[in-house]
């Protein structure tokens, strides 16, 4: 039953003060399915989630879990668990006593709750924190903390709102590992916002992009890195170059002066598109042998790669090479048709 | 420290307004005057165990207790009221709390004798509609209510800063564990507002205990509470002795019930309570 729909919803939309933030959102999430939610700051993704949690009502749709209206359902009674962006530990008690709020609810046995808070603790990394203030713990260790709160309920949904976000790069590299081996282990379903698009990459099953309240595209890490719909989605699932080009047939595209063969067809004769084209897709190469050339302008290291601009006609071409080529030389540049994606203006 | 000197009026403010007063106090209660000049005594304080005045004491920390228990069980409430998002005459509502506040209490006090006197606001109304005319003044009914009118901003406010400053992401995280609105208020919002509640106890309580205001008016000088003792020792009967021992002890007995409470508010704060 692992591709069994958990959560849709449907025709959501979300107007603060006559402000709308969410338009229209349709979407569905699967039994098991490590699905995030992913944008720029203010886009909606919060509010999306506080929706599916049951913090904010939609203007309007609908809400459904495993098929049934709960919309009008108040998150109390809702089967799944939130871990907030900014932690929400209950200040007035410990470690121990914040992890096992939801259970002492549930009214579990004592002894049970106690071992249950203590797998959790080992599962986070905080063994032996049971008796600290949740003031005395660093960001980091709240965040945990709140996981972990969220985690012991055993939920069928986990949200989590940016949960790394407070955690320097290393701790948070290991926890999005940790994290994902709960989600496979435990068998819950996440839904994650993050404006992190690496980490939505690795960790996700299933993508949702979302600008202004509007999804852009909804898929896997591969697809939306391979064939982004849009110049948005382009440009914010990894660096992107985009270009305005002209369709000139099927299977030819115009930018930079030159015309460059492609895989796109579909388009009417002449029609403008956004013409994207991936840094790591660039290839440099020696003066003369290129389809067009360009002057070098700045050359950055940057650990693996060396990122360069490239002016070539006017344009500014961001190029991830391993090669370095000095500044102001002159130098080819070729594009394979497989690394051109052709898209339709959107504005 | 540089600035020291920056205290230094402060330090002579306190010497002369509360330092000296209370040392008069002191001396006046542990000495009186007889043919042979000043000598030292503590039959004031002996005089205070009597039945009579233990009694008066007795009064006087029963009413305040009444009117701390009711103050609490309306201005928690109403603390709550004020603090909701979405109540949206919160302004008006806070303002109705604060205003009496700005007035003189003494004016306060007279106004509520003008709506309950037996030709007052009140019993005229009764007695148009018909029915006969009741004692409101001159009971412990009255002054208990005095107190409560007088000093119900004094709970409101203290709880109403604490729960405004309750985080809402806090509650909405009990309920997202389970709890619904009762469990929420019984394990996070009370618990989080006790030092407001401890404040507003305090800022009632202590006031309340020591008020001869509210009684003399609203009591009528039947129900003589231990402010009342003391007025009468400096202003009636010249005994400044027996007036200034029986402050002595009222002050004693407020500086270790805040001791009590503050150590309380220190716990509570810690969480180590509940
Ligand atoms: N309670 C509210 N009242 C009014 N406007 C709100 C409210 N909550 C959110 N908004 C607005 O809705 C928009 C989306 O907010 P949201 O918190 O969902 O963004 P987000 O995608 O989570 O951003 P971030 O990555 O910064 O957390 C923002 O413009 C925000 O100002
Ligand atoms: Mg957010």
């Amino acid at each position: 039953m692992t591709n069994h729909e958990i959560i849709r919803l449907v025709d959501i939309s979300k107007t603060f003060d006559d402000t709308p933030v969410l338009k229209n959102i349709n979407l569905y999430i699967r039994r098991n399915e490590f699905v995030t939610l992913l944008g720029p700051s203010g886009c909606g993704k919060t509010t999306t989630l506080r929706i599916i949690g049951g913090f904010e009502e939609p203007t309007t749709g609908k809400v459904l879990f495993e098929g049934k209206d709960i919309t009008n359902i108040p998150p109390y009674k809702r089967k799944l668990n939130t871990v907030f962006q900014r932690y929400a530990l209950f200040p007035h008690m410990d470690v121990a006593e914040n992890i096992a709020f939801g259970l002492n609810i549930k009214k579990i046995d004592k002894k049970l709750i106690k071992e249950k808070v203590e797998n959790m603790l080992n599962l986070v990394n905080l063994q032996g924190f049971e008796k600290r203030s949740v003031d005395s713990l660093s960001g980091g260790q709240q965040q945990r903390v709140a996981i972990a709160r969220a985690l012991v309920n055993e939920p069928d949904v986990l949200l989590l709102d940016e949960p790394l976000g407070a955690l320097d790069l290393k701790l948070r590299k290991g926890m999005q590992i940790e994290l994902k081996n709960i989600q496979k282990k435990l068998g819950i379903t996440f839904v994650y916002v993050t404006h992190d698009q690496e980490e939505a990459l690795t960790m996700s099953d299933t993508i949702v992009v979302m600008n202004e309240g509007v999804i852009q595209q909804i898929g896997t890490p591969i697809d939306i890195y391979n064939e982004p719909k849009n110049a948005f989605v382009a440009d914010f699932i990894g660096e992107s170059n985009i270009i305005d080009g002209v369709m000139i047939e099927d299977y030819l595209v115009e930018f930079a002066n030159h015309r460059f063969k492609c895989l796109d067809s579909g388009f009417e004769p002449n029609e403008n598109v956004d013409v994207v084209v991936r840094p790591e897709d660039v290839k440099l190469v020696p003066k003369g042998q290129g389809m067009i050339e360009g002057r070098v302008l700045s050359v950055l290291f940057k650990g693996v790669h060396y990122e360069m601009l490239v002016q070539s006609n006017g344009i500014k071409w961001l190029v991830h090479s391993t090669l370095m080529e000095p500044v102001d030389s002159i130098v080819g540049i070729n594009i394979l048709p497989d690394d051109i994606h052709i898209m339709k203006k959107v504005r | 420290m540089k600035k020291g000197w920056i205290a230094y009026p402060y330090v002579v403010w306190l010497v002369i307004f509360i330092f000296v007063p209370l040392l008069l106090i002191v001396f006046y209660s542990v000495t009186k005057t007889t043919d042979e000049g000043i000598v030292f005594t503590l039959e004031y304080f002996k005089r205070f165990f009597e039945p009579i005045y233990i009694m008066v004491l007795l009064r006087s920390l029963y009413l305040a207790l009444i009117s701390t228990i009711i103050c609490l069980l309306l201005g928690y409430p109403l603390a709550m009221i004020l603090a909701s998002k979405e109540f949206r005459h919160k302004r008006v509502l806070l303002l109705l709390v604060v205003i009496p506040m700005w007035m003189n209490f003494l004016l306060r006090t007279y106004a509520w004798l003008t709506l309950l006197e037996k030709n007052g606001v009140i019993n005229t109304f009764i007695s148009f509609i018909g029915l006969p005319k009741m004692e409101l003044l001159y009971n412990q009914g009255a002054v208990v209510l005095g107190m409560v009118y007088n000093f119900l901003p004094f709970m409101v406010l203290p709880i109403y800063s604490v729960l405004i400053k309750i985080d809402k992401s806090i509650i909405e995280a009990a309920e997202d564990l389970g709890a619904n609105s009762r469990t929420v208020f019984r394990k996070v919002i009370f618990p989080l507002s006790l030092p407001g509640v401890v404040s507003g106890i305090t800022m009632v309580y202590m006031p309340a205990v020591t008020t001869f205001v509210i009684s003399r008016l609203l009591g009528g000088g039947q129900f003589t509470l231990i402010g009342n003792l003391i007025e009468q020792q400096f202003l009636y009967t010249g005994e400044w002795g027996f007036g200034s021992a029986l402050s002595l002890l009222m002050m004693i007995l407020i500086l270790f019930s805040m001791a009590i409470m503050s150590k309380y508010e220190k716990e509570s704060e810690g969480g180590g309570l509940f």
